[in-house]
């Protein structure tokens, strides 16, 4: 019960579908929608890598060449905060990201800031500085692959991935 | 291998027409004005050099090809040449090349020494002034006959032009393989015809950014190989990689100083911000050459090593900056519409290469060095990332479209008239186009 309250409370997987479906461009499937890991709503057993991402949300979107901590990735961030809390086995690395729209050496630069960014705001939560790792990818790491604006705004991200753990 | 090379290719003037060369010139000595904007090509007649085997007629067509690549000379068909030229030791019938315009006319001889080597002999000739302008003769192991063409190449360049030319010189760059969100990169490194190219490095971790060392030997570049993304030296030839310093976070962006004894990049600081340093590479100290809350990046030395010019935010948008080598007095030279990032010093010291954003396109642009007369070479939907050739007439850059492929390999001159596709094997981006070998 207490897990489908969370799915219907993040509000980035569901704006992620929409954004998918409406796009229709060719895009990996992001982890965030459920129905993309072939799981049930409540399959992802509690303090699993699967429920961090399904349940939780592994990434933050940014705004073009910003690195500031949305509204909405905040809300994402504070329950990644909340869980990690919860897990204290796990380490985490925070990628940052950035899309094509600039100069590879810019967008390095950039996705580091972004990947800080998404750690500084972790850390003021709570989570201890010496769980987190972060490294940048640029624009080397595309999770969506078109030629518009909605590709472009998923592949500005910051994406904590676990590692370690219980 | 370059100082093989360099022994190998012994040059001498070759002394015939003696008479005609005495002869004061009909008119003022053939010259192209390469300083203008519009510039017509120049007819010239390439002839196979005289030979046993095929390799006159290859020797030939490569000199052509990059002549006519430079978009200064209009190579002329083979079929409409009337002379046939048997002797290069005797001049032409000038008025048989004049008749077809051939303003300039190239003959030349390859026979192979014995011991083994490959002796290539050309000339030069002003067919109007019924004049020889150039002479010369090389020696040259026989794999290295791609390079003998470009020494010729480059000479009958700067005779005509009266500027260096830039045909003897590599490009390594990033081989890109597989689909976008899984890219495989490899360093790469080829003639700038993009002849003989071979990979220099496996493809298990993302590389990118390789810049040759003026030595022309080794090249800095920026790998993952060990996790966290950090600046590397690679010799070419041994294939032997180094670190450069042992910095906590990543380092990227990296550059040779114009004396090869640093490398200029950017240090990631823990506040997310980036800053550039100088790294010593004898002495492996470093010295900070910025230090603002901002994005501090993409430096790239003027040809004295006095200033570096370099890309910030602290303006709030990536602009260009200048500033002296030691860190001082930094000015912003871009106000233009747009962000303009990955600026490039010319080896001339006139310009700088850049990088704009503009309008949802990319542009590739040049400026003087105080940011006036800012000129764009080129316009696309993704490209970037400059590189000078050693004579600071041409610019490399690459360019992507829009979904999936990738990006390939562009030249473009300073009139932004002559752009020119780059044959790479793969999908290729980050040229830098080697210095000259001396």
């Amino acid at each position: 019960m207490r897990r489908i309250a969370a799915i219907t409370r993040n509000p980035a997987a569901v704006a992620l579908v929409a954004m998918l479906a409406v796009a229709g461009c060719a895009s990996k499937q992001t982890p965030n929608n459920p129905a993309d890991l072939g799981l049930g709503a409540g399959a992802a057993t509690p303090g699993s890598a699967q429920d961090f991402t399904v349940n939780v949300g592994d990434r933050i979107f940014f705004d073009t060449d910003s690195s500031v901590i949305r509204a909405d990735a905040q809300t994402t961030l504070a329950r990644q905060a909340q869980w990690l809390a919860q897990y204290p086995t796990y380490a985490i690395t925070v990628e940052g990201h950035a899309d094509e729209r600039g100069t590879r050496e810019y967008n390095l630069a950039l996705g580091a800031r972004r990947a800080a960014a998404a750690r500084d705001f972790l850390v003021a939560r709570g989570v201890q500085a010496n769980r987190i790792r972060t490294i940048s990818y640029g624009k080397e790491r595309p999770v969506a692959v078109c030629d518009n604006i909605s590709c472009w705004s998923q592949n500005r991200r910051a994406v904590t991935v676990l590692s370690g753990g219980s | 291998m370059t100082n093989t090379l360099k022994a190998l290719f012994s040059t001498a003037l070759l002394s015939v027409g003696l008479a005609l060369a005495a002869t004061q010139p009909a008119r003022a000595v053939l010259e192209i004005d390469i300083t203008q904007g519009v510039v017509e090509p120049l007819p010239i007649a390439i002839t196979d050099f005289i030979a046993n085997d095929a390799i006159g007629q290859e020797i030939a067509a490569v000199v052509a090809a990059d002549l006519q690549r430079s978009g200064l000379f209009k190579p002329i068909e083979k079929g409409a040449f009337i002379e046939k030229i048997t002797n290069p030791d005797v001049a032409p019938r000038f008025p048989d090349w004049t008749v077809i315009n051939a303003q300039a006319l190239v003959t030349g001889r390859v026979s192979h020494e014995a011991d083994g080597r490959l002796r290539a002999e050309f000339r030069l000739w002003d067919t109007f002034a019924g004049q020889q302008l150039v002479g010369e003769q090389f020696f040259a192991n026989k794999a290295n006959w791609r390079r003998v063409a470009h020494i010729i190449a480059d000479a009958i360049y700067e005779r005509l032009t009266g500027e260096k030319g830039y045909f003897d010189t590599r490009i390594v760059y990033v081989e890109e393989s597989g689909p976008k969100d899984k890219r495989v990169k490899r360093l790469a490194i080829m003639d700038q015809d993009g002849a003989n190219n071979r990979p220099l490095s496996d493809g298990r971790a993302i590389v990118m950014t390789p810049r040759f060392s003026p030595n022309r030997q080794e090249i800095t570049y920026m790998s993952y190989e060990g996790g966290q993304p950090q600046v590397y030296l690679l010799q070419i030839e041994t294939g032997q990689r180094e670190l450069v310093g042992n910095f906590p976070g990543m380092t990227f962006a990296p550059r040779f100083s114009p004396d090869g004894q640093k490398v200029v990049m950017s240090l990631l600081r823990q506040d997310g911000n980036s800053n550039i340093y100088a790294m010593d590479l004898r002495s492996r100290t470093t010295t900070r050459l910025t230090s603002s809350n901002a994005i501090d990046t993409s430096p790239s030395y003027s040809p004295d090593g006095t200033r570096v010019v370099f890309t910030s935010d602290r303006g709030g948008r990536p602009h260009i900056y200048v500033m002296g080598a030691d860190g001082s007095n930094p000015q912003r030279i871009s106000f233009g519409d747009g962000t303009y990032s990955t600026p490039v010093w010319s080896p001339r010291g006139d310009l700088i290469a850049f990088t704009k954003q503009s309008g949802g396109q990319f542009q590739i642009g040049v400026m003087r060095t105080d940011g006036s007369g800012e000129r764009i070479l080129s316009s696309g939907f993704l490209q970037e990332g400059p590189t000078w050739a050693p004579n600071g007439r041409v610019i490399m850059f690459f360019r992507e479209g829009a979904g999936q492929g990738g990006p390939k390999l562009y030249s473009i001159d300073l009139t932004g008239r002559n752009e020119q596709a780059i044959p790479t094997p793969q999908y290729a981006s980050d040229p830098a186009w080697s210095p000259l070998l001396d």
